[in-house]
């Protein structure tokens, strides 16, 4: 019953905040459910995780042999986990943010997370193909109607990128289903079971791939990123960032990888190349950047640039970085996304050459903010170290590819390039004196503080002590890369 | 306790738990009980390091298990320190100057406001608990852990005036400096889980007997461009001058007690990957005399205080390399610890100077000071000595001991050597005579400011004088009566094959006597170019290249920082707002125009009726799955 109330929680009450008039009790309403689904969340990972409580099987379009199944496997317990965490996270450092119908504002945001918790879950093609959608149409709403001046340009570029990618997704699925024995069927079982020939894979790959490169974002299918990044109200942004972008990484894991190995296996040098040029051109736009939401934008598509390099090297220490990097990335962006929030919110701008001196004035938001920044650069005990070590190994221990080592040391120079535009970010923001905009400083709220202290132990914690989170994970990356194994020609 | 080893999770422990509660409650904390904190915790470390190296020397070392820090199929990094001859040593080392800076700063740091007091102090605990991490670590991940920690926190207190702009600057070039050579170090640990599939030292370097010599240099070498930023050598020893925008008992820690001994630590501890690299060895050697001789030019014109010291630095790391790069690791080691005792004792003496000048860095406007502040000059002057290598001090001892390794190796390593070692004499005697001789050349209202520092100052400078005089006896040759105790000590952990042998007696009289001449022609050069009334240090030609450090912040800033802007301005921010944008919007446009032609909508927002096409889909398979049957 776990992954029917992780999907049910959000979606029943998202429909209902439509209904409540008050703004502050729509907002009360939608921190009890998250809340809820995150109580549920942790049920599932400690007391009541036998077989039976973690999969749901029941009819839904018989005439096309699909059933809404839904699972929790090691990932999609980490992702959902990651999922139910962000979103109280989220609502209360964003506490004190006014939204004109904010009713429906949280309706969406809801909706979002049981469209999230869908694609975790989903076990058959077409289930999964809803729950993507379901999860993408709320955060265009919310993008269009909350979002900045330039949002509806922005939206529609959001719009045509992800809905050409979720075209290609639903007819590459459509077409596996065909291929499927019997009365065809749309459960992932069924898809794993397949074996493609060569070229049906190679084509097959690029329309998966293509659509779920644009979720993650990887270069060059990324510029609707930064945009949509920039002028989206900042709860959906860590939404976004935090969650949706592990959508396309994950999508790679579940329904690409081991379906259509052999697409990989051909295509994988041209992926793995893209990935480690997409790291650097990312990491030179970030160092280009004075709005802090496009610098983190751009260093965002870095490390996902990383995660995706690290699924190719088909590695089980590669694979079990990307595991733990999607829930720490989801975690790490989410704080530096309120730090931004806070100083908007406080200053009214986002321009670092406009800000400066912040660590005299707000003493508390800078120590928490470094040490969210540090973990940006993956430095040794924070939790970020743990994925890229494990990553980056991956990476040179691969031996499908005769570039690996190539792709470790490009690859790593954007290590030192995160270095460089992060503490550039540090130092305009929090160093230096202060001007006419940062004087009239206060620290920060206790709301913010303590989602922000939250967030800084989680780093640390999971930085010291990983092994409980690569247990977790142990299994699908075991039986994602037998999979993978097996269908190699 | 029955077993000491089992706490020695204590020792970086303790500087960690100093750290959280001054961070945490820096606002609370009175400075006293924020240096109490600080200082206390330290000494807890090094009374635990003080039981730790009688254990070792009475029983040998012992891998001590916490728990397992990345456990996956193929490979496996347990969370292991490594209590033996060398990281005892080095907690000795880290722990005891460490503790000295401590007491010291106390003092010095007196005039920041308590919170800030605090946070100086937490700083400088977490630095020594990343040190300690470094040297405890039984495999290379650890190691790495205190290796990227130590660049942190010397960014952090470096930056620690962070008002000021070039200060921050300073800060962030060391950090980005040492993550260059920390891409070095990681790709090394790469290679070594692709090829060992361990990091663990011991299975490590059981199996480099077996590997081929090509894949060992390659990951030596790439272990030595880690070194080179964390120790400051050529090429990224640049960040290493700089630093000292830090407080300077700041600059002592770095110096001395942490940070750039780490290079030599690492390598030290690595001997068996080094000895099996013979490629590695002579770019070691190469590297470190020519940082040597580099660093040695610039400090002859320098009119800072302290980057003469810094510039010193860099120059003594270089013979700490120069010795590695001949095989004599527990010499370099030796000059690790000698020159941590006079390092510190220069820096903290040169706090004391500044102190006493009323924050006057220049020493072109100091001269005279021997007789307004007695203590710091005979301490400083007793640093002096022993950087110079006057016979007997420790610094004597251990550079001796350097010389006579490059000597066994190349003739042209060893007048290398001794080139170094004349231009450290010269620029140390250069820096006394302008500071405590001559005429003061500052404005009255300073020579009436200037005035001794207080005991906490002055007591550890006295400890740190002593050790610089006497510490070098452990390693005494026999030929003038010694023994040496500390290679002794350290063979079971940095096993050399053959030993380390010791000069012929001629040599080391022919090396005594050379070093008197040479020190006492030095010393009446500099007294009377610099012990002078009046002094400019204004320099041309030549001696201006050297003055401005041949230029090479210049030359890195115009062939490596200013390119990689110009592609990030020029080609990808370029192709990033025009190339692609184009193509996104040229695939808009193409869809609009066809949806226009199709007449399928007419206000030509075709965005909201995909959209609401997409949402018809979802609520028909949602009306399918609650309607069923």
């Amino acid at each position: 019953m776990i992954p029917v109330l992780l999907i049910l929680i959000p979606l029943v009450s998202g429909l209902l905040t439509f209904f409540i008039k008050k703004d502050s009790s729509a907002r009360l309403g939608s921190l009890v459910a998250v809340v809820a689904t995150l109580v549920v969340s942790v049920a599932g990972l400690t007391f009541a995780k036998d077989a039976a409580n973690l999969s749901f099987d029941a009819e839904w379009l018989p005439a096309l042999g699909s059933r809404f199944t839904v699972t929790l496997d090691g990932m999609g317990q980490l992702l959902c986990l990651l999922t139910a965490i962000a979103f109280p996270l989220i609502f209360i450092a964003t506490w004190n943010t006014t939204y004109p119908n904010a009713n429906r504002f949280y309706a969406f945001m809801l909706l979002s997370q049981a469209g999230l918790m869908g694609v975790f879950l989903a076990t058959d093609a077409l289930l999964f193909y809803f729950f993507w959608e379901l999860a993408l149409i709320p955060a265009y709403f919310l993008c269009s109607t909350w979002g900045g001046e330039k949002r509806i340009a922005v939206t529609f570029k959001f719009f045509i990128y992800t809905f050409l990618g979720s075209l290609l997704m639903l007819v590459a699925l459509i077409y596996i289903y065909f291929q499927t024995p019997g009365d065809h069927s749309f459960a992932l079982k069924s898809f794993y079971e397949l074996t493609l020939k060569p070229d049906q894979q190679s084509w097959l790959f690029w329309m998966l791939f293509i659509a779920f490169a644009i979720k993650m974002p990887l270069f060059p299918f990324h510029t609707w990123q930064p945009d949509t990044y920039e002028q989206s109200p900042t709860a959906t942004t860590m939404v976004l960032s935090g969650i949706m972008v592990k959508m396309g990484v994950f999508a790679v894991i579940r329904w690409l990888a081991p379906i259509v190995p052999g697409g990989l296996w051909g295509w994988g040098d041209t992926v793995a190349f893209l990935s480690m040029v997409g790291m650097i051109y990312a990491s030179l736009l970030a160092m280009q950047q004075d709005d802090m939401k496009r610098l983190i934008a751009y260093s965002s598509i870095a490390h996902i640039g990383l995660m995706n390099l690290a699924i190719f090297s088909t590695t089980n220490a590669g694979m079990q970085g990307v595991m733990i990097q999607m829930f720490n990335h989801g975690i790490n962006i989410i704080g530096m996304w309120i730090v931004v929030e806070i100083i908007e919110r406080k200053y009214h701008t986002r321009k670092m050459s406009e800000l400066g001196g912040l660590a005299q004035k707000a003493p508390g938001l800078a120590i928490l903010f470094v040490v969210i920044a540090l973990a940006n650069v993956a430095l040794p005990l924070t939790n970020a170290f743990i994925g890229e070590f494990l990553m980056f190994t991956g990476v040179f221990t691969s031996n499908v590819s005769k570039y690996n080592y190539i792709y470790t040391v490009v690859a790593g120079i954007s290590i030192i390039l995160s270095a460089i535009y992060t503490l550039n970010m540090i130092q305009k923001v929090f160093f230096g004196n202060t001007n006419s905009v940062t004087a009239a400083a206060t620290d920060i709220r206790p709301n913010e503080k303590w989602v922000l202290a939250v967030i800084v132990v989680l780093i640390i914690v999971l930085g010291v002590y990983p092994q409980p989170i690569l247990n977790l994970t142990e299994g699908t990356v075991n039986s994602i890369l037998s999979k993978m194994i097996t269908k190699h020609p | 306790m029955k077993n000491i080893f089992q706490l020695v999770w204590l020792v970086p422990l303790l500087p960690f738990a100093g750290f959280l509660l001054n961070g945490l409650f820096r606002k609370k904390l009175s400075k006293s009980l924020s240096g109490l904190i600080g200082c206390a915790t330290i000494l807890g470390a090094f009374a635990i390091s003080v039981a730790l190296f009688m254990e070792v020397k009475s029983s040998g070392g012992q891998v001590v298990h916490l728990f397992d820090f990345i456990a996956v199929k193929g490979f496996k990094i347990p969370f292991d320190f490594q209590v033996d001859a060398l990281s005892s040593l080095f907690l000795l080392i880290i722990t005891g100057v460490g503790f000295l800076i401590h007491v010291y700063s106390t003092s010095y740091m007196h005039e920041e406001t308590s919170d800030h007091f605090a946070r100086y102090f937490a700083y400088l605990n977490l630095f020594v608990f990343s040190m300690l991490l470094l040297v405890l670590g039984a495999n290379f991940v650890i190691l790495f852990i205190g290796w990227e920690g130590v660049g942190l926190c010397s960014y952090l207190l470096i930056g620690y005036w962070f008002k000021n702009t070039d200060y921050t600057n300073a800060a962030k070039k060391a950090f980005i400096m040492n993550r260059i050579g920390d891409l070095g170090f990681l790709l090394a640990v790469f290679w070594m889980i692709n090829q060992f599939g361990t990091v663990t030292f011991s299975e490590v370097f059981a199996k480099v007997g077996g590997t081929p010599v090509m894949i060992i240099t390659g990951m030596t070498l790439l272990l030595f461009v880690g070194a080179t930023g964390k120790s400051a050598q050529i090429p990224l020893y640049t960040w290493l001058p700089d630093a000292m925008a830090g407080p300077t008992p700041v600059s002592a820690l770095i110096h001395a007690a942490t940070m750039v001994t780490a290079g030599v630590y690492m390598i030290a501890r690595s001997h068996v990957m080094f000895s099996a690299a013979p490629i590695t060895m002579n770019v070691i050697a190469i590297i470190g005399l020519a940082t040597a001789l580099l660093a040695g030019t610039i400090a002859l014109y320098q009119n800072d205080i302290k980057k003469v010291l810094a510039y010193s630095t860099v120059s003594q790391l270089g013979f700490m390399f120069l010795a590695i790069g001949v095989g004599a690791y527990t010499t370099a080691v030796f000059h690790v610890m000698t020159h941590a005792f006079f390092k510190a004792l220069l820096f903290l003496g040169a706090g004391s100077v500044i102190h006493a000048m009323g924050g006057e860095q220049d020493i072109t406007k100091m001269g005279g000071l021997s007789k307004k502040i007695p203590v710091t000059y005979w301490t400083f002057l007793i640093g002096v000595l022993a950087i110079s290598g006057f016979p007997f001090t420790s610094g004597f001892v251990s550079k001796d001991e350097i010389l006579l390794a490059a000597f066994e190796h190349s003739k042209l390593l060893f007048w290398g050597g001794v080139a170094g070692a004349i231009l450290t004499a010269f620029y140390m005697f250069r820096l006394l005579n302008l500071t405590f001789f001559g005429k003061f050349r500052n404005t009255e209202e300073k020579a009436h400011h200037v005035h001794e520092s207080s005991a906490s100052m002055t007591i550890p400078l006295a400890v740190l004088a002593l050790l610089s005089l006497v510490g070098g006896l452990i390693q005494l040759p026999h030929i003038f009566g010694g023994h040496p105790y500390l290679n002794e000590f350290l063979a079971p952990a940095v096993k050399v094959p053959g030993g380390e042998a010791e000069g012929a007696a001629t040599t080391e009289y022919m090396l005594l006597g050379g070093t008197v001449i040479g020190l006492a022609i030095i010393y009446f050069i500099t007294r009377k170019l610099y012990a002078v009334d009046a002094f400019s240090g204004v320099y041309e030609g030549f001696r201006k290249v050297l003055a401005n450090k041949w230029y090479v912040d210049e030359i890195y800033e115009a062939i490596i920082v200013k390119p990689i802007r110009w592609i990030g301005k020029k080609v990808v921010l370029f192709t990033e707002n025009e190339v692609i944008d184009w193509i996104v919007n040229g695939v808009g446009k193409g869809v609009q125009l066809a949806s226009r032609q199709l007449r399928l909508v007419q206000s030509g927002q075709v965005g909201s009726y995909v959209l609401l096409m997409v949402i018809s889909i979802l609520v028909f398979f949602a009306v399918q799955f609650l309607f069923k049957k």
